[in-house]
């Protein structure tokens, strides 16, 4: 029997573990390790921020679904990795630390054969002084947040309605934060709600971002057919901005907030203040900063990890000029190069650079969005690294029959725009590959015909079906297999 | 969006200004049933069959 350990339980973990066990069924074990006792739907997020759903809506607790599933699940935190096991064991092994109720601060020693690190991102807000939810901004990132950003949306919307004036600031919270997309459609959807109250006369709503241009999104733009042209997604972006009323701020590294104040510097290198009443800035994200340790206790994080906390897999890390980059850059299976047994998944995985052009300030400040691998990448990575590890330990073979390069997947991204079954909105948008690929598609960097962007009532629905369809999907129901990622 | 729209008209030379903004028939046609209905399985299909093809 082999034992297989996933870390974490988000899109790409959680989807990872079902996976793992629907093809390896009893014969052999499945662990899952998380901190967290729900799963979320993180792209519903943002009608929690805006009052339109409750937290519980877009989560369900993982405990039930597990035990249905027969996969072991351990609500704990990964401390450290021993992939050489130790003196006193043999096999490689994961130091956890309880957070359940009632088990807080214990410590075990889960053995594994193979690992899949699926923890996810860990929201940075200490990389900004002042960023945060227990500081001087909201966040979305988690349903938590989201319902704490609805409290004092909900309080900024009072005020405007006893005729006082608000300043909204949304956007990212730190120069390499990504995830704009997300932010994006927050600042759409309090401009649709601020509208839907006649309140628009008391708003200023501006849109603060790292990019270079509108509509990068981390991933270097991106072109799209429409109305009888080949047009960039900035054009997309500032049309859907200006539609909505609201103002933008681009090339901006903020770099520290106060009360009411956000402070940044521009790609010129000159510095700036911004006055807000409500802020919504998305922080860093890093890995999980779980340590790496030899069989003899000699510390190897560097071997495994780098630096921000994320896994090393099989890509090409060689530093290399924005000019020299290559889609074979690109991890395909996402191996960690040091250790066979041992895969990442999701936001885990450590990107070998960029997909915007690297930009700084003369100041030498890096003002860039690192690369997006949100919802779609990761639960098809999750997917293809379970089937891997499945194919291994059912052949004993050490090859890798599925592949999932991001210079190959599509994305598709709904962008919210507007909460309602006949009056709301969303931008569809989707891209083909995710990485651009300038060699394969020389005019665009992608497949124009694959690229999509059109705005719509249709968005709403299909955003609003997903949400149904993936936590349907996700709790394990029938026929949850069938339902792509 | 009237009064935004009226706001921000007035700032010629802004980079709002130089914004492109839907026609009253492409706002139409954005809410419009049964175009969407159409545009709803169009773009579930569209993005099915990309998901399929973007891993082996």
């Amino acid at each position: 029997m082999s034992k297989v350990l996933v870390l974490g339980a988000g899109i790409s973990g959680h989807t990872a573990a079902l996976y793992l066990k629907k093809i390896l069924g009893k014969q052999h074990e499945v662990i899952v390790v998380s901190p967290n006792s729900n799963y979320q739907w993180v792209p519903s997020n943002i009608w929690v921020g805006v009052g339109l759903m409750e937290p519980n809506e877009v989560k369900f607790k993982l405990a039930p679904v597990y035990k249905k599933k027969k996969i072991v699940y351990k609500q704990a935190l990964a401390v450290s990795i021993h992939p050489e096991g130790s003196s006193e064991s043999e096999k490689p092994f994961v130091n956890i630390k309880y957070v359940e109720e009632g088990r807080q601060g214990e410590e075990e020693k889960v053995e594994f054969d193979f690992l899949v690190n699926g923890t996810g991102p860990a929201l940075n807000f200490a990389g900004t002084p002042g960023l945060g939810p227990d500081l001087f901004t909201n966040s979305v990132c988690t349903y938590d947040h989201a319902a704490h950003s609805w409290k004092n949306l909900e309080a900024s919307l009072k005020k405007m309605e006893n005729g006082e004036h608000q300043t909204f600031l949304i956007g990212t919270g730190h120069p390499m934060a990504t995830c704009q997309g997300a932010a994006f459609e927050y600042a759409l959807n309090i401009a649709f709600e601020v509208d839907k109250r006649n309140l628009s006369h008391l708003a200023d709503i501006i849109w603060i971002t790292n990019e270079y241009e509108l509509g990068d999104f981390g991933m270097g733009g991106a072109y799209v057919k429409r109305g009888g042209y080949i047009t960039p997604t900035s054009v997309f972006t500032e049309s859907v901005l200006a539609e909505y009323g609201i103002r933008w701020i681009k090339q901006a590294g903020v770099n520290k907030v106060e009360e009411g104040k956000a402070f940044y510097e521009l790609l010129d290198g000159t510095y700036h203040e911004q006055n807000f009443d409500f802020a919504m800035l998305i922080p860093g994200f890093t890995g999980s900063r779980m340590k790496a340790f030899d069989k003899t206790d000699n510390e190897i994080t560097d071997k495994i990890f780098v630096p921000n906390g994320m896994m090393r897999v099989d890509a090409d890390y060689t530093p290399k000029a924005y000019e020299d980059w290559k889609p074979s850059d690109w991890p395909e299976v996402y191996q960690s190069p040091a250790y066979d047994f041992m895969y990442a998944s999701g936001i885990a995985f450590a990107p070998p650079h960029g997909m915007s052009k690297p930009m700084k300030s003369p100041n030498g400040t890096s003002i860039t969005p690192t690369p997006p691998r949100t919802g779609m990448p990761s639960g098809v990575i999750g997917k293809v690294v379970a089937q891997n590890i499945a194919y291994r330990i059912k052949t004993g073979k050490k090859d890798h029959p599925h592949k999932a390069s991001m210079t190959k997947q599509a994305a598709a991204c709904i962008v919210s725009a507007g909460y309602g079954f006949t009056k709301g909105q969303a931008a569809t948008m989707t891209v083909s590959p995710i990485v651009p690929d300038w060699d394969k598609y020389p005019e665009y960097g992608r497949d124009i015909n694959a690229t999509v962007g059109v705005i719509g009532l249709a968005g709403h629905w299909m955003k609003l079906f997903m949400h149904y369809m993936f936590l349907y999907k996700a709790k394990g129901k029938l026929g949850w297999s069938l339902i792509p990622e | 969006m009237a009064e935004i729209q009226e706001r921000l008209k007035n700032k010629a030379y802004s980079e709002y200004s130089y914004a492109t903004r839907p026609t009253k028939f492409t706002l139409f046609i954005r809410r419009c049933l049964l175009f969407q209905i159409f545009m709803f399985f169009k773009l579930n299909l569209k993005i099915m069959m990309m998901v399929v093809k973007g891993h082996s």
